[in-house]
């Protein structure tokens, strides 16, 4: 019963939500340029759904490569600094500097260096500087998080250093190295709309290129359509790795 | 008990950054003595454990030891398993870091396992275990080298009072059949007692020693040792010793 209550609470309210709007825009005559009801958008959508969901496809894909590569940098470097401290301090600060300094405001630079002429590079590129650091800074802290205790019996029987890595400390990061996925997935999906809106051109042709193209003309339901499917697959995206994160924690752990 | 003494503590010291946190302190075990250390928080009783297996060195004395591979073994206060690995894999370690075959290695340790009365766990992972039975599987994983040496350090502290007790039989029992030298760290003195041949009180840190006890009854205990008037008196004499100690400047 509390489970359905729950389950049914927050629909309630979206309706609720939704009813209110659609309401509000007919009895103040709003135009819908400016604020469509939740009525026209549903129609709009509908309408432009196979193109909308193409082009969803189009930038879910380029964040998903943009994740795959920085997946593979992040895991790569993070192995190498901690094997090195001296490393990790010379490698720290730049990381970090690269992770606050607004995606935005590097955007214009990565689409000049990758090409005018392939918009698609820098939105890749764009959407892997964001999804780096969430799963460098998850490895570099999850190799180092093996239990001490564990790793004075290591020491006890004489591993090496090899040994201690493979047996001890990559396991011990799974489930950091899960997180920082979980949360890089989501950022990558946000850097490839944001390198979409700066590179601004039909090259890339995904969802932040059909917000725009809908700006353009005016058309503010299609916008919100678009809006809405960005918004669904980020939830989808969220899900699927949260999924399979506790799938593979419960098989990690054993429960 | 032979003569020659199979590890030993000679005057070591041992600072760390924040002062002096052991010694000077002198131990010398016989082969197959059960030693318990008792003494405050802070006393340097962990770090005298940390000295007999060499995971640590003295700043200043002499430790000597058996060195080799799996001749030493350690039991921490938690079980200190690797969640991600079964319960025959987790016992299985000090082999297969040490070079034994896998099968070997695999079958050593289900022996293990059953010794410390755990048969049917193998493929059990550490988060199925209970807090008792997690224990036993650390202990298991410390007696799979047969090792001369074996270091309890305060095993049972986070275990409920029944858990303890049977786990302290089992070390009993499984003590009688290979007869390793024990050194236990405890700060419970009825548990020293029970548990051990020789009782070592050690002062506040930097912890030296403040007097020994030995304990004549046969090891493993006799049923009903708990409620003997020679447990209660050497309990109450342990106890005095560890107070005078406390008090002491």
């Amino acid at each position: 019963m509390t489970r359905l209550v729950n389950f049914l609470a927050p629909l309630l309210l979206i309706m609720l939500l939704l009813g209110a709007w659609e309401l509000a825009c007919h009895a103040l005559a709003i135009p819908s340029y400016r604020l469509p009801p939740p009525s026209q958008i549903a129609v709009a959508t509908v309408q432009n759904l196979p193109l909308l969901l193409s082009a969803a496809w189009n930038t879910l894909a380029m964040a998903l490569t943009a994740l795959v590569f920085a997946s593979l940098i992040a895991c790569g470097l993070a192995l190498v600094v901690a094997l090195n401290p001296l490393l990790e301090r010379a490698v720290q600060p730049l990381a970090t500097t690269l992770q606050v300094t607004p995606i935005v405001a590097i955007a214009p630079l990565v689409v000049i260096w990758a090409g005018l002429d392939h918009p698609q590079r820098a939105v890749v590129t764009l959407a892997l500087v964001v999804a780096f650091f969430p799963i460098f800074s998850g490895a570099v802290t999850g190799l180092k998080a093996a239990d001490p205790d564990l790793e004075r019996l290591f020491d006890l029987y004489g591993a090496g250093r090899a040994q201690k890595l493979v047996r001890l400390r990559l396991p011990s990061a799974v489930p950091f190295l899960l997180e920082g996925h979980k949360v890089a997935a989501g950022l990558a999906l946000v850097g490839a709309v944001v390198a979409e809106f700066v590179a601004g051109t039909g090259g890339a042709q995904g969802l932040a290129w059909r917000i725009l193209e809908a700006e353009h003309r005016l058309e503010t339901a299609k916008m919100f359509g678009a809006l809405l499917v960005l918004a669904l697959m980020g939830v989808a995206l969220y899900a699927a790795l949260q999924t399979a994160e506790r799938v593979i924690l419960r098989r990690w752990r054993g429960r | 008990m032979s003569a020659a003494p199979i590890a030993s503590l000679k005057a070591v010291e041992v600072d760390y950054p924040r002062g002096p946190a052991l010694g000077p302190f002198d131990l010398a075990l016989a082969a197959g003595e059960i030693v318990a250390l008792v003494g405050p928080s802070g006393c340097g009783k962990s770090t005298a454990l940390r000295l007999l297996a060499g995971l640590e060195q003295p700043t200043r004395g002499r430790v000597e030891r058996a060195s080799g591979r799996g001749e030493t073994s350690v039991v921490f206060q938690a079980p200190t398993l690797m969640p991600w690995a079964t319960a025959q894999a987790n016992v299985a370690l000090p082999l297969t870091l040490t070079g034994a075959r896998s099968r070997e290695a695999r079958e050593r340790a289900s022996e293990a396992l059953a010794r410390v009365g755990l048969d049917g766990v193998d493929a059990a992972k550490p988060a199925q275990l209970s807090g008792g039975m997690a224990m036993r599987v650390s202990l298991a994983r410390a007696l799979v080298t047969q090792p001369r040496l074996l270091l309890l350090d305060e095993p049972f502290s986070a275990l409920d009072e029944i858990t303890r007790r049977a786990l302290a039989e089992d070390v009993h029992r499984l003590w009688a059949q290979t007869r390793p030298a024990i050194v236990f760290v405890t700060h419970n003195v009825e548990e020293a007692v029970y548990m051990a041949s020789r009782i070592v009180v050690m002062t506040p840190g930097p912890g030296r020693s403040a007097g020994e006890t030995v304990i004549e009854a046969g090891l493993p205990r006799p049923e009903g040792f708990r409620t003997t008037p020679a447990f209660r008196e050497t309990a109450e004499q342990v106890s005095a010793q560890l107070q005078s100690a406390m008090a002491a400047p």
